[in-house]
């Protein structure tokens, strides 16, 4: 190796090889500007799964999960009982960052933890490549969770690929002092009565706006939009995966939220900056609301709220019922230790753990057993005007008629369609802004 | 008058070349002819021994560079350009049949990667430019005897030594469109808020100025050194003359740090034209690609959002190419220029 090395190296000194330098000084250079795209060829097979060890002293038992899953305190009350088995969390705050970060790590097939959360509207892309994840069914946990959130993880051969954490059955939050200062019904069960149908809720925020000019109706086209969404049975895709944006269904959704950003919506991008800040700022006075969102209206208005700033929940969704994210824990084939891992991830979506949760952060059970608990239907959360969440969660949850139907190519199309309501917003003409939308999602194909 | 002025300056650009690493000639190299003594014949020995330790020996010493060059730098590069004439398949993250051109098709025709293109290079105008005339101005003030040196020195390197992304929070929040500080503050003295992650140019001013707050310093610094090379009997001689400030910068400290000018131009030339935490961060969009217009997205973040997050390896490969050889005719154009420049300064 060495002397080869050597005569290589001693080849400069001869002439003629003064373009070899060149060439040597050239790629130097193409080395800083293609930096950025060195791609990993992993050459094991990642299909395969991967030899199990067990846990050394000092190990520990990875989980990534991404916003907020309450898992703190559930981590460090299993470690306390299991020493053998330490679990460490990382946790990011937003779900496409996280995407973005496991994509990577599944191409290089190295870096994924032993737990990964999966957004549940990328669980059908697991699906669609389900052999690099571990096959998580078991026969205890028949029956455990809801049909819809199990079906939604299992791939055509009956494979499990996740536990679900939550479900997002969608409510409306609103700000009641500011309904109340528009001169509108502000009280739960009147709220509840007035938004019976889309066209109930944008007529109200027609009328809302008009009282109250400094302030929008919801809090994001983005959100609405989703929100309308969930209730669509085929948003981007029909049932053979083949690729259908251009529905009459999506397009009326489309069409309706964008007709609206300049009176009702804020104009900001969910999860942006100005979005957040809206919630201190009396930006807006409402905004769907699935039970994880509870959690994110608490942080963002900040605990307790600012004077004057009255939150409530009511016990309605326009067009029916919603459901709007829900999670997945599961387990990649590269994990090592795939036996604690599924234990872990067991135990943190099973029903005593998904009520705690619900009650510290609001996400709402997916476990049937979780659902029908006493403490759940009576529970209710202070910020919100005391507010029975756990009664009007669970009435939401048996609302929802429509789940609607997605392919492997789900959550990339949403992403852009997103960019599209962004657009709008930020001024592009609706037309000119559905066209990118449709080259966007030909690009995917 | 002029020429007087002008030949020592060129003897002291000489002088203090700091590129003087000029191949010191050695003797020990020249072949002393052969014998067939078989006495002198170890010698002989001995002699190619050493003879080969002065013309490897250099070779080793820089070799790790290049051994983990060809590692991380090479191969990857190699490995891009193979890529790029395959399709890949998104679901299982791996390389998918060879198509040819394809990709390079599909990103020469993509309106987004075009776009990209154009915002790369405004907001690669709209920050070097701005950037070397701004950290010549500061080496100028800085070349002079201050109280406390090193301190107004190093303050001047604080923002380089920031974490980008730290940096891109504070100015998201500076300049975020409805809430943020810029806009308030504009509001309150009653001119209309800028859109700042909407309208195309004002983006750009806004990334360029997180791009200047960070590498103005450094440059400042590097150009410092070079101005603290200049020799001070010049500007005695020059003040002499009748130079103002002024004509003894023009005349004597520019052409005097010509050679660190080029590094400096053409290392941020190379970095401007791949800027991208910034805009990556700016956007606060969920799919952080540089505004949901693609207003500031710049060509390496093309290249991420098609790669990383689209799981599109052939088509970034490809584009990561085609900037590539953007950048390299852009260098060696840069190279030619002020070639052409100095050769006309020295003759």
């Amino acid at each position: 190796m060495r002397t080869t090395t050597q005569r290589a190296l001693s080849g400069p000194t001869r002439p003629g090889t003064r373009r070899r330098n060149r060439f040597l000084a050239a790629a130097a250079v193409t080395s800083l500007v293609l930096g950025v795209t060195s791609a990993c060829g992993g050459s094991d097979d990642p299909t395969e799964s991967a030899e199990q060890e067990s846990l050394g002293e000092g190990e520990v038992l990875t989980i990534t999960t991404f916003g907020e899953f309450g898992y703190d305190e559930l981590i460090d009350e299993w470690n306390a009982a299991n020493p053998d088995v330490q679990v460490e969390q990382t946790k990011i705050s937003q779900w496409d960052d996280w995407k973005a970060e496991m994509n990577t790590n599944l191409q290089a097939n190295s870096g994924m933890p032993d737990i990964a959360a999966i957004e549940g509207d990328f669980m059908p892309a697991l699906i669609a490549a389900p052999d690099r994840w571990v096959d998580l069914s078991s026969d205890d946990l028949d029956g455990r969770w809801l049909e819809f959130k199990v079906d939604g993880a299992t791939t055509s051969d009956g494979e499990l690929l996740g536990y679900a954490t939550d479900a997002g059955p969608e409510a409306i939050c609103y700000r009641a002092d500011l309904l109340e200062k528009a001169g509108l019904p502000s009280d739960r069960e009147e709220v509840a009565a007035a938004l019976g149908t889309w066209d109930d809720y944008y007529a109200m925020g027609d009328e809302f706006v008009k009282k109250m000019p400094g302030t929008a109706w919801y809090d994001a086209s983005g959100s609405i939009a989703q929100a309308m969404l969930n209730q669509v049975e085929y948003p981007f895709q029909t049932e053979d995966d083949t690729v259908d944006v251009e529905n009459p269904e999506l397009e009326a959704v489309y069409e309706t939220v964008t007709s609206n950003v300049n009176t009702l919506s804020t104009k900001a991008a969910q999860w942006s900056d100005d979005w957040s800040a809206g919630f201190k700022k009396d930006g807006f006075a409402t905004m769907p609301c699935p039970g994880w969102m509870r959690s994110v209206i608490k942080d963002n208005t900040g605990d307790p709220a600012p004077k004057g700033a009255v939150w409530d929940v009511a016990d309605v969704f326009p067009g029916g019922g919603g459901n709007w994210g829900g999670s997945y824990l599961s387990v990649p084939k590269s994990s090592t230790h795939q036996d604690e891992a599924m234990e872990v991830a067991a135990w943190l979506t099973a029903p005593e753990q998904q009520l705690k949760i619900f009650e510290g952060y609001g996400n709402f059970p997916s476990a049937i057993e979780a659902l029908e608990d006493p403490g759940l239907l009576s529970s209710t959360d202070e910020y919100f005007n005391d507010a029975p969440v756990g009664e009007i969660f669970s009435s939401r949850a048996s609302a929802i008629e429509v789940q609607p139907y997605k392919g492997p190519l789900y959550s990339d199309i949403l992403q852009k369609f997103q960019d599209a309501i962004n657009r709008v917003d930020q001024g592009t003409d609706p037309q000119k802004s559905w066209d990118t939308f449709l080259s966007d999602v030909q690009a995917l194909q | 008058m002029s020429t007087s002025s002008d030949r020592p300056a060129g003897d002291v650009a000489t002088a203090t070349d700091p590129a003087g690493g000029s191949p010191a000639p050695h003797g020990a190299g020249r072949r002393t002819s052969g014998s067939d003594d078989p006495d002198r014949r170890r010698l002989v020995r001995r002699q190619r021994r050493s003879r080969w330790d002065l013309k490897l020996s250099p070779y080793l010493y820089i070799s790790p560079f290049f051994l983990l060059f060809a590692l991380v730098g090479l191969y990857p590069l190699l490995y891009t350009a193979y890529l790029s004439f395959f399709d890949w398949n998104r679901a299982y993250y791996i390389r998918g049949d060879f198509i040819g051109l394809d990709n390079y098709k599909f990103v020469l025709t993509d309106p987004t990667f075009l776009k990209s293109l154009v915002n790369t290079f405004s907001i690669f105008l709209l920050s070097s430019v701005p950037q070397i005339l701004l950290a010549l101005a500061i080496a100028a003030l800085l070349d002079r005897s201050l109280r406390a040196a090193t301190f107004w020195r190093m303050s001047v390197l604080l923002p380089f030594v920031v974490a980008p992304t730290a940096a891109v929070l504070i100015f998201g929040s500076l300049f975020a469109d409805q809430y943020g500080l810029i806009n308030q503050f504009l509001a309150s003295i009653g001119i209309d808020k800028i859109a700042w992650h909407v309208d195309r140019l004002w983006s750009h001013v806004a990334i360029a100025s997180m791009v200047n707050w960070r590498w103005t310093g450094y440059n400042a610094l590097i150009l410092l050194a070079a101005m603290q090379a200049v020799p001070r009997e010049l500007y005695e001689s020059a003040a002499l003359d009748g130079a103002g400030k002024i004509r003894q910068f023009v005349s004597v400290t520019l052409p005097l740090i010509r050679p660190t000018m080029i590094f400096v131009i053409v290392t941020s030339t190379i970095g401007g034209l791949q800027i991208f935490t910034e805009p990556r961060l700016f956007d606060d969009t969920v799919s952080r690609e540089g505004g949901p217009d693609h207003q500031y997205m710049t060509s390496t973040l093309y290249i991420y959002a098609r790669g990383i997050e689209d799981q599109f390896y052939g088509r970034a490969s490809a584009a990561a190419w085609v900037l590539f050889l953007i950048i390299v005719s852009i260098a060696v154009l840069n190279f030619v220029i002020t070639r052409y420049l100095t050769r006309r300064h020295t003759s």
